[in-house]
């Protein structure tokens, strides 16, 4: 077996060693020496959270399926072991070989949240390698970063060497024949990186340069060299049936937070809600064949001795054959397997099958109408109605069902305040429905739990113009809501839950940020800031100080309401859906206009142009 | 159907802790395709129990759990199949079938065998066997008692370790002799003792103690009061416990039900007029395992 990388003094002393030993189910061994690439794969987040992680299952099957390469996992060191890693200045490693992360090829960073992005230079600062990419030498690994969150990969521009943008499964083949070519002629590290730029879905933020004007504005984003490609276009996987998908997925020994297994049943979604991200960049929204995902839910079951399945996709409902996918699941019950089921639009078809598989007293319906009125809804262009939520709900209380969870955002464009007394208001009305059942028929009271966050507008979204609010106008949106629910006839079978706003704000510089803000976030790293997404170890008085210490404004990135001509900082970056598009959509959510899904008509999004998916649905 | 499951842990698998080593083997079963036995409801879970927690960093050859089957292959294939799915550093080693009525093996834990050993590179326990046996007398069989402070949940108490502490003794790994007469199985401990080369002693400490939800004693409570009565600075990190064996009384009615109860005793009655006609104590212990039987 292999040497820790860590001591049994310190394995002793952390929390959770088992987050550092690797050795599990279905781990990949190769030896090292008989490879050409090695690669580091790093969820930059703590490993209960790291390994729940759906693409990284994806990518580590698909890489190591390459005999040359040998792809091994990273993931952030606790706090604790953070502490003890820099007072003894250990390298970090990986799981499988316990080796340097320094002495890989690659350093591969999943970038799903903007609230991680300390945690990728704690990752390169405890793997001993330069933050800043300008400062990496031919010793150090390419440092590449992949996931949502590079569609504005700008604000980590100094820190990586390339950027993958897209899905993973297409270019990385491409990737590393072309490491390989450039290696054996003995080619150095810029070479390999001018030549990769080249390669479709890859950015090579040193070679551009971005230009600002004096109001703070870009005035240019341009190429370095003429060889270099002005803009870079996301890489997607057309056929998601013939493809890669991890038959042997890793089983940790301490419970992950996704402790089962996993079936994602297709990518993006039809319908184009305008403040959602992964709509837009997923398009266009293919399904995999339903025969092929019940012969890997079966081997994925087998292979890892999961008790628990679950579906993974943005809005289940929409898959084709989920009834024939659910029901072949449920056959699995009497093998003690249970579905936990996503959030399914509440029907008839749902409540049977939620009955079959969970305690009714116990599960709760969930809907997420986003916004409380039906204008905002349409502006949002989130089609659930009053009158389907009263329906479902009043389906599921016949049923026996009389829990409820309300999801909602605050601050969204053209919000009111009327708009926002209309979410305990809808609370209250699903309430009354519950009530309307004879007392002898129903089980006590009901519970009707309201969830609001605070929207933060995205790259590549019809809202990516929006402005943002200052931290106490969040607030003083949440207390409308809870001042509110106090005035409603049920308001005791009503809850409602929201949080802290400083979160949001640092959120929004970052989603829309541009080169300029990379320098606070090295600036608060420095003073300690890492885990932000952990509550517990949030400080934002830290982050305060790194913004005026680094001079840049907040305000500038949240308050202002973007021109529509004004160059964004991921103007570079062809996500198949169509800049004029998205105007339109913003143009339609002013005024009010729902545009219809993809299912029912093709509204022109662009994505069209990849040939598959949706979109060739509607050339009969 | 109640089986009880035998296996080891070594390596780095010593890190795992009890509650996911349960989780370890809940879903290692499944891979296993063992037809285990679930319980009712909406959730149902696996029936399963083990016998004795075993701390983290602590390597084992005798940890013990039982599950009802519905049914079962041979013993022999169970383990193959079992293995198959074991991560390194676990393997499992019997597979018995017990009486439909069997009590637990958590509620007959009585005993566990223990050996102590010095960590590569760590300061050793005492430079020869020899030396350590006679530090082994000094504290066990010289004192009395062996008074040592406990916390509990709500004040410290003192309490008296020595009934507690069955056999104690020093012992040399070098020697094949100790290795089989202990039946150490731990694969990674018998290439460290065999290694060539290396002559030296590899002195250890054996410890057989009093286990169970009653009076637990772990073997890091007896290291501490043996370090503290010499005045050693033992480092703990430095020192590896290895679990042997656990065991259940020999005398103890291991089944529930009236008649299963009266066949039993007059099985042990039946045993114990053997061992006396041979001239030969009737054990204090059996293993766990014992008191199941291969299929």
């Amino acid at each position: 077996m292999e040497k820790l990388a860590l001591s049994d003094e310190i394995l002793l002393k952390i929390d959770k060693p088992a987050r550092y030993i690797g050795n599990e189910i279905n781990i990949v061994r190769k030896n090292p020496q008989n490879v050409a690439i090695r690669f580091a794969m790093c969820f930059p987040d703590v490993y209960e959270i790291g390994m729940s992680h759906l693409g990284i299952q994806i990518l580590y099957d698909m890489f190591n399926q390459r005999e040359d390469v040998y792809c091994e996992r990273v993931y952030s060191p606790w706090v604790d072991l953070h502490k003890i890693m820099k007072e003894q200045r250990i390298p970090l490693f990986t799981l499988e070989t316990q080796s340097p992360v320094k002495e890989m090829d690659f350093l591969g960073i999943t970038i799903q949240y903007e609230m991680c992005y300390t945690n990728i230079l704690q990752i390169l600062d405890l793997s001993q390698i330069p933050l800043l990419a300008g400062e990496r030498t031919e010793e150090d690994p390419i440092v590449i970063g992949g996931g949502p969150c590079t569609y504005n990969p700008e604000p980590l521009a100094e820190f990586f060497d390339l950027f993958y943008i897209g899905e993973g499964e297409t270019q990385y083949d491409a990737l590393f024949d072309l490491y390989q070519s450039i290696r054996r002629q003995g080619g150095a590290r810029q070479e390999f990186l001018r030549a990769a730029c080249k390669i479709p879905g890859i950015y090579v933020p040193s070679l551009y340069e971005v230009n600002y004007q004096e109001d703070g504005t870009i005035q240019s984003f341009t190429p370095k060299y003429e060889d270099v490609p002005p803009s870079v276009k996301k890489e997607i996987q057309m056929d998601l049936t013939n493809t890669f998908y991890p038959r042997k997925p890793l089983v940790p020994y301490i419970k992950a937070t996704q402790d089962r297994v996993v079936l994602e049943i297709q990518r993006g979604c039809i319908r184009g809600c305008r403040f959602c991200q992964a709509g837009m960049i997923y398009r266009p929204t293919r399904e995999r064949d339903v025969e092929r995902l019940k012969t890997c839910a079966q081997e994925m079951l087998e292979s890892s001795g999961h008790e628990e399945i679950s579906l993974s996709s943005l809005s289940s409902s929409d898959y084709s054959k989920l009834p024939e996918l659910i029901n072949y699941l449920i056959s699995f019950k009497e093998k003690g397997v249970n579905i936990s089921l996503p959030s399914l639009r509440i029907d008839a078809f749902s409540l049977d099958v939620m009955s079959k598989v969970q305690d009714i007293r116990k599960s709760s319906l969930t809907f997420a109408p986003e916004a409380g009125s039906q204008r905002l809804r349409n502006v949002i262009n989130k089609g659930l109605t009053e009158e389907i939520i009263l329906e479902g709900a009043g389906l599921a209380f016949e049923g026996g069902w009389q829990k409820v969870k309300l999801y909602f955002m605050l601050g969204l464009p053209t919000e009111t305040e009327e708009d926002r007394k209309e979410i305990p208001r809808l609370a209250d009305k699903i309430a009354r429905r519950y009530y309307e059942i004879p007392k002898d028929k129903r089980n006590g009271k009901c519970q009707i739990t309201i969830s609001t966050s605070f929207f933060v507008p995205k790259p590549f979204t019809p809202f990516q113009w929006a402005g943002m609010y200052p931290k106490e106008e969040y607030l003083a949106r949440a207390r409308v809501v809870n001042e509110e629910m106090k005035e409603q006839l049920n308001r005791k079978s009503l809850k409602y839950n929201w949080h802290e706003a400083d979160v949001t704000v640092l959120e929004g510089v970052f989603a829309r940020g541009d080169r300029r803000v990379g320098q606070v976030l090295l600036k608060a790293y420095e003073k300690g800031c890492i885990f932000d997404a952990w509550s517990e170890y949030f400080d934002n008085g830290k982050w305060m100080e790194a913004f005026q210490q680094c001079g840049v404004s907040i305000d500038f990135y949240n308050l202002r309401e973007r021109s529509l001509d004004e160059i964004l900082p991921w103007d570079f970056i062809d996500c198949g859906v169509s800049k004029s598009f998205l105007k339109r959509e913003w143009h339609n959510a002013l005024q009010e206009t729902v545009t219809p899904n993809c299912k029912m008509q093709c509204n022109g999004c662009g994505a069209a142009q990849f040939q598959g998916g949706v979109c060739l649905e509607h050339q009969n | 159907m109640n089986i009880r499951i035998k296996f080891q842990k070594y390596g780095v698998m010593r890190f795992i802790g009890h509650l996911d080593m349960m989780r370890y083997f809940q879903k290692a079963i499944r891979r296993a395709d063992i037809d285990i036995a679930y319980s009712e409801g909406y959730s149902p879970h696996q029936i399963m129990s083990f016998a004795a927690p075993l701390g983290v960093g602590v390597t084992s050859d005798g940890e013990y759990f039982d599950i009802r089957a519905n049914s079962s292959h041979s013993s022999q294939k169970s383990i193959q199949a079992l293995n198959e799915a074991m991560a390194e550093g676990i393997s499992v080693l019997e597979y018995k079938l017990l009486p439909d009525t069997a009590k637990t093996s958590m509620s007959l834990v009585a005993a566990a065998d223990y050996l102590i050993y010095t960590k590569p590179g760590y300061a050793s326990l005492a430079e020869t066997p020899e030396e350590l046996q006679a530090k082994v007398q000094a504290f066990y069989e010289h004192q009395a008692e062996i008074l040592i402070a406990k916390q509990t949940k709500k004040r410290e108490i003192t309490m008296d370790l020595k009934p507690l502490i069955y056999e104690m003794n020093a012992l040399n790994l070098r020697s094949e002799e100790t290795l089989s007469a202990r039946k150490v199985k731990n694969p990674e401990l018998l290439n460290a003792c065999r290694k060539t080369g290396a002559e030296d002693d590899i002195p250890a400490l054996f410890l057989k103690v009093c286990t169970g939800s009653a009076d637990n004693v772990k073997p890091e409570l007896v290291l501490e009061a043996f370090s503290n009565f010499h005045g050693l600075s033992l480092e703990m990190a430095g020192l590896q416990i290895h679990r042997l064996e656990v065991y259940a009384k020999a005398d103890e009615i291991p089944v529930k039900g009236e008649t299963e109860r009266k066949s039993y005793e007059n099985y042990l009655q039946k045993q114990k007029r053997i061992y006396q006609r041979q001239g030969i104590a009737f054990p204090e212990f059996v293993t766990l395992g014992e008191l199941g039987k291969d299929i």
